[in-house]
């Protein structure tokens, strides 16, 4: 199965978004790179916009990623709730 | 009438369907020119769907934010003398090549999706290249701006955009936009979309500008994630509009191997320069050009495939050469530069004893074995005060425009070399993927504007080497080019930083 990523800039935050991807995706890997965190997975990952805004305690929506996005990796598919990245293989 | 917010699913159907209308007196062909002679067939153009959805709305208002902190840390970095915090003043160069090599390729990419964004009859793909082409002038733009700091403080920033028209290195990544902007609407999206944002950008804008972070370059870091992050949208679309192509018509699948084909090979020779940039530019190493190639190239490149094997896509050919120089790429590439470092904007210099050790342990088959005993060749000839410079002038590529520098990856001692003979002339190229690009479309290739041929016809500014490096490209010559050692910017680094440069302390030894 191929590898999902997304990269995110290291900041605070991407940091709950981060906590956020890894409650919703218990198999995720975290890679802690200068200035960036990259995070993959086999097959499908979920960012949730209501956990990231339960770890951020405020209102966030799924565009706000690209503020802190660096790239990612998969198919994407965007809604009001949630964004997920996805290889059919 | 119901006051409902509307989803971004409604809001993007709204943006991209209602604003289309029938047009009822001009003919499609007529207003659409250009659709139809790459042999592409569009069945039904509202099967078009970004991704993203992203609304115009929403788009300034998240690019609106991300200029906003780009802007805070330029601010900064200027305001505190980042300059002065870069790890070694020979790191600059990589940004010195930056801003020759690849800035005036993100204002080609703004003008040619400006075009084909008027190309397409589909309203989605408008403006989705109609966004994309906002995004890349804000790409040149804040290089421009970010790496205008360092043009106060370093030399061979001041004439880019003169130098990308005319120096030969320059021309290998002038000329793959030109290629790609000559081409017709739809292989410009293959092109551009496919090769510049999934292969190439995804390798100089991250694990590269991961490594500026680590030397403590902020303002580089910065534009490059700032700009990264529209790549990320941009490279879905990528894939989003050959998987469209696909699916449109069986007849689309050939055109678009042959581009995939094309454009993977294409992009991927661009990246000689991002190879050598990585693995001896970096002062401080973050991972070799052969673990980012094999994470943002390979594994990414692997996965995308498998992905589109349902349609009947395969790997380009080409890949396996590629995956075969990993080893090789930017050690071929440094000697290049090394040897022509008299006809370079940048500096160029040997590596230390350190940084050839970190060489032999990333690269344990190829770096000791076939790169080492030159390096140090040329160390000692440096040191007896004989730093070599090749003083000929190379043969290029016909497709890629490299100097044939490149070797056989089964023998890597000996020069890889194709030809190809076209109405009666002979043409010379690096690699099968080189030589079958030109063998397809000879017609396009042999008016390539060749920057060696150029110079012996007398088209670059006379016949000495001072005419075509000073008067011709713009250099300033003995500041700007040659060995950083000994160079203006060594010593203005060294007086920032109370150092003696080697020579001094040797005289003051003596």
């Amino acid at each position: 199965m191929s590898k999902v990523y997304i990269a995110l800039q290291d900041n605070e935050e991407s940091h709950y978004i981060v906590e956020a991807i890894e409650e919703d995706n218990p198999d995720v890997t975290v890679i802690y790179q200068p200035a960036m965190i990259r995070i993959e997975c086999e097959g499908h990952m979920v960012i949730k916009r209501e956990t990231v805004e339960e770890k951020m305690g405020r209102d966030w929506e799924i565009p706000a990623l690209h503020v802190n996005l660096i790239t990612l990796g998969g198919n994407v598919d965007e809604d009001d709730d949630q964004l997920s990245l996805t290889w059919n293989n | 009438m119901s006051n409902k917010k509307l989803n971004m699913k409604d809001k993007y159907r709204l943006l991209t369907r209602d604003l289309e209308w029938e047009f009822s007196y001009r003919d499609r062909k007529e207003i659409f020119p250009q659709e139809d002679f790459e042999g592409i067939k569009i069945t039904d153009w509202s099967k078009w769907e970004d991704p993203f959805r992203l609304t115009m709305d929403s788009y300034w208002k998240y690019q609106a934010e991300k200029e906003k902190k780009l802007y805070a840390i330029f601010d900064a970095f200027s305001q505190n003398n980042g300059q002065q915090n870069v790890t070694d003043a020979r790191y600059v160069n990589a940004i010195k090549l930056f801003l020759t090599g690849v800035s005036p390729l993100e204002y080609q990419a703004y003008s040619g999706f400006a075009h084909v964004g008027r190309q397409f009859g589909g309203v989605g793909a408008r403006v989705a290249c109609q966004m994309q082409s906002l995004d890349e002038l804000r790409h040149v733009q804040t290089q421009i701006h970010a790496m205008s700091h360092y043009n106060k403080h370093f030399d061979g920033f001041q004439d880019f955009a003169h130098m990308h028209d005319r120096v030969w290195y320059l021309s290998v990544p002038k000329s793959f936009f030109d290629d790609a902007r000559s081409a017709g609407p739809f292989e410009f999206m293959v092109a551009i979309g496919f090769s510049f944002e999934y292969v190439l950008t995804n390798l100089l804008f991250v694990p590269f500008m991961s490594g500026a972070a680590y030397n403590g370059d902020m303002a580089t870091v910065t534009f490059g994630f700032s700009a990264q992050s529209d790549e990320a949208r941009h490279m879905t679309l990528g894939l989003e509009i050959i998987k469209f192509l696909l699916e449109q018509h069986e007849d689309n699948v050939p055109i678009v191997q042959r581009w995939i084909n094309k454009w993977l090979w294409r992009g991927y020779r661009v990246l000689t320069l991002v190879a050598m940039m990585m693995d001896y530019m970096l002062p401080n190493k973050v991972m070799s050009w052969q673990e980012s190639f094999e994470v943002y190239f390979e594994e990414a490149a692997s996965s995308l495939f498998k992905d589109l094997a349902r349609y009947g896509i395969e790997m380009p050919p080409y890949a396996a050469d590629a995956i075969a120089e990993k080893e090789h790429l930017s050690h071929q590439a440094w000697s290049i530069f090394y040897n022509y470092g008299h006809a370079a904007a940048f500096h160029t210099w040997m590596p230390t004893a350190q940084e050839m050790d970190w060489l032999s342990e990333k690269y344990p088959n190829t770096f000791d074995k076939y790169y080492r005993p030159r390096f140090e060749k040329w160390r000692e000839m440096e040191e007896a005060g004989e730093r070599y410079y090749n003083p000929t002038l190379p043969m290029l590529c016909q497709t890629c425009q490299i100097p044939m520098g490149f070797t056989d990856m089964e023998n890597p001692t000996m020069t890889s070399y194709r030809q190809s003979v076209y109405d009666g002339e002979r043409y010379n190229f690096c690699s099968n993927g080189c030589k079958d690009i030109f063998d397809h479309e000879p017609e396009k290739y042999v008016q390539s504007w060749m920057p060696v041929h150029q110079i012996f016809q007398g088209n670059c500014g006379g016949p000495e080497m001072e005419d075509v490096l000073g008067d011709y490209y713009r250099i300033n010559l003995g500041v700007d080019n040659l060995d950083f050692k000994g160079s203006p910017d060594e010593a203005r680094w060294n007086g920032w930083h109370n150092l003696q440069s080697a020579e001094d302390k040797l005289k003051k030894a003596s």
